[in-house]
């Protein structure tokens, strides 16, 4: 549009409406801005709502789950018979796969002192389906839950367990404090 | 062990009780830390917004200035590679349309800034430089221009008719994403799967039969489906620049013809065939009349469907679920009705919120409806009317400003200096 255009009625309702929506654009960033979060968000589990219905395994648009088992060792019984561990009838104490609740077995046993145990998580056998928490909150003490690890999470607009998540326990945290950690106060 | 568990199971528990608390070691035994590694850092999405701001420009500039398709394709999938392949094609344009309009709706919700600059960036771009953004940067856009091989031509009619799922695609996200339901754009991306070779099968054979498609119809998302371009669609119109087949005048060749894949070439209109003119006006007041019937007939139809609708909200969903168990409609329980017995909640407050959220479809279905009804009306409208060109133009809402159409050109050839301009040829 080199050329300067006669300011006809078409013209000016077209410059009009141009400026109106660079206005309207210029809004939206003001707005965005004042309502808006510096910091990104990011997607994670409320433990205390989630149910371990196996979702998190299956729906996750990565073919291995972002979402993993975690340990809050410091609620943890470290029993002997620990029912995240164990399936309910195990053949015999020990960690023969038969025995094991895990399917991938992805949660380590070790003995620390006389009755305790250790259980940790080995993150990258874990798939995130909830079998061992369900049997630990049901039966023990909780202290094993769900929660998104941020150094695999995509960080989708819309998560796509969250959209399957029965319990809707999937909400956006700020991503400075990105955990919803059991027995630390969301540290 | 079997007794434990019985008797364990038999107790009242709530989540979290610490039963077996824990032990005091004594052999000197501290508690790991419990790992927590940090997300991506916010600076990427800095770099991410500053990347799509200097890509425009480039854009902006090859499009306009060099015209140049080579250069612009080189540009399309350096983004196609960046923003699909490095960067998993997400945040997006299309998708933040939704974070923008639950910003609107949801006070609680904070929007990220790089979904409001990846959002209002290519519209400010538009305004001045029309849809360069479609044209060489959006990753979406780059794959379907990519695969596109043996372009076949969509009727007019057709096209006008099959753009009315765009439309439907986008005043369906913003009910959805206003109502805190759903993001069914980012659900439904067809190339995301792609971009991160992986994903839901459903989708992924969608985007499949998309690029198989794409291989003879240009760019069918864009074009029938994706609801960023509606909104580009419009403000291109309004640009201060744009794509131009001929950098100089037209001198009516009519090799340019062909040269769109995507139908967006306008030829020169000559003036009414006979007696067609009183057929014309009479099929627009026709058409005039039926606009408030269509409006108000879709906007019936958005209401009458309000409870479907309102399904797509997980909590309408539990609530439905859980009348039916407690009308002993259903037997047995589902997750999503354990999950809510299991908050302690009683059934009157999710009846309650499921009837506030029923109330808002009411109102948004009936909305969506009539927009459909008006985008129907109108496009019968528009395609009644007739322009008067004399020269063969793009079509600044349909251009995706690719390029192609630059080199069927005969002046574009003179001003690149391949052929020597004769005093016929300039005449």
């Amino acid at each position: 549009m080199d050329k300067q255009e006669p300011m006809n009625r078409r013209n000016f309702l077209r410059e009009g409406l141009w400026g109106a929506c660079l206005a309207g654009a210029g809004t939206a960033v003001g707005l965005s801005v004042a309502r808006g979060n510096s910091d990104n968000m990011v997607w994670q589990i409320d433990p205390y709502k989630c149910i371990a219905c196996g979702n998190c395994a299956t729906y996750c648009v990565l073919e291995d789950s972002a979402v993993k088992c975690v340990q809050a060792y410091a609620m943890c019984g470290y029993c002997d018979l620990c029912t995240g561990y164990l399936i309910p009838e195990p053949k015999a104490l020990d960690t023969g796969a038969e025995n094991e609740l895990c399917p991938t077995g992805a949660i380590k046993r070790t003995y620390v002192e006389d009755p305790y145990y250790e259980y940790t998580i080995d993150e990258s056998l874990c798939n995130g389906c909830g079998k061992c928490v369900k049997g630990c909150t049901v039966f023990g003490n909780g202290s094993l839950f769900l929660q998104v690890r941020h150094d695999r999470c995509k960080n989708c607009n819309e998560c796509a367990i969250a959209a399957a998540c029965p319990s809707q326990a999937f909400k956006r945290v700020p991503a400075d404090r990105p955990y919803l950690l059991k027995g630390a106060d969301n540290k | 062990m079997t007794f434990l568990i019985a008797f364990l199971g038999s107790c009242p528990v709530t989540q979290g009780e610490i039963r077996f608390p824990p032990p005091e070691f004594e052999s000197g035994y501290t508690f790991p830390q419990t790992t927590s590694p940090a997300p991506q850092s916010v600076l990427q999405e800095y770099i991410d917004a500053a990347v799509l701001v200097v890509g425009l420009l480039l854009a902006s500039h090859l499009i306009l200035k060099r015209r140049s398709r080579r250069a612009i394709f080189v540009l399309m999938i350096g983004a196609l590679l960046y923003f699909g392949f490095v960067r998993d094609g997400c945040i997006c344009p299309i998708g933040a349309i939704q974070n923008v309009t639950l910003t609107a709706f949801d006070r609680g919700y904070a929007i990220p800034i790089a979904a409001a600059v990846f959002f209002v960036v290519p519209l400010i771009f538009t305004l001045f430089s029309g849809r360069v953004f479609c044209g060489a940067i959006c990753p979406l856009g780059a794959i379907q221009d990519a695969v596109l091989i043996r372009p076949v031509a969509v009727p007019g009619w057709l096209e006008s008719g099959l753009r009315l799922f765009a439309y439907a695609y986008l005043g369906a996200a913003v009910l959805f994403a206003a109502t805190g339901s759903a993001f069914i754009i980012c659900r439904y991306d067809p190339f995301v799967g792609f971009f991160r070779l992986g994903g839901n099968w459903n989708v992924l054979i969608l985007g499949a039969s998309l690029l198989l498609i794409g291989l003879f119809v240009g760019r069918p998302y864009c074009r029938f489906l994706c609801p960023y371009g509606v909104i580009l669609r419009h403000l291109s119109r309004l640009s201060k620049r744009r794509v131009t087949i001929t950098p100089s005048e037209c001198i009516q060749c009519r090799l340019c013809e062909d040269a769109c894949p995507f139908g967006a070439i306008r030829e020169p209109t000559g003036n009414w065939p006979e007696g067609e003119y009183r057929i014309a006006k009479r099929r627009l007041a026709l058409f005039l009349v039926l606009l408030p019937i269509l409006v108000a007939g879709g906007g019936w139809g958005g209401y009458a469907l309000k409870s479907q609708l309102a399904r797509v909200h997980p909590r309408v969903r539990t609530a439905e679920r859980v009348y039916l168990e407690e009308a002993g409609q259903v037997q047995g329980t589902t997750n999503v009705s354990d999950a809510f017995r299991a908050t302690g909640q009683t059934t009157e407050v999710l009846y309650a919120d499921a009837t506030r959220i029923r109330g808002r479809f009411a109102l948004g279905g009936a909305l969506l409806g009539g927009f459909i009804g008006l985008v129907a009306g109108g496009k019968l409208l528009v395609l009644s009317i007739r322009r008067r060109r004399t020269e063969y133009e793009a079509d600044p809402a349909g251009c995706f400003a690719c390029g192609r159409c630059y080199k069927s050109c005969p002046k574009e050839h003179g001003r690149l200096k391949r052929i020597r301009e004769t005093a016929a040829g300039r005449a």
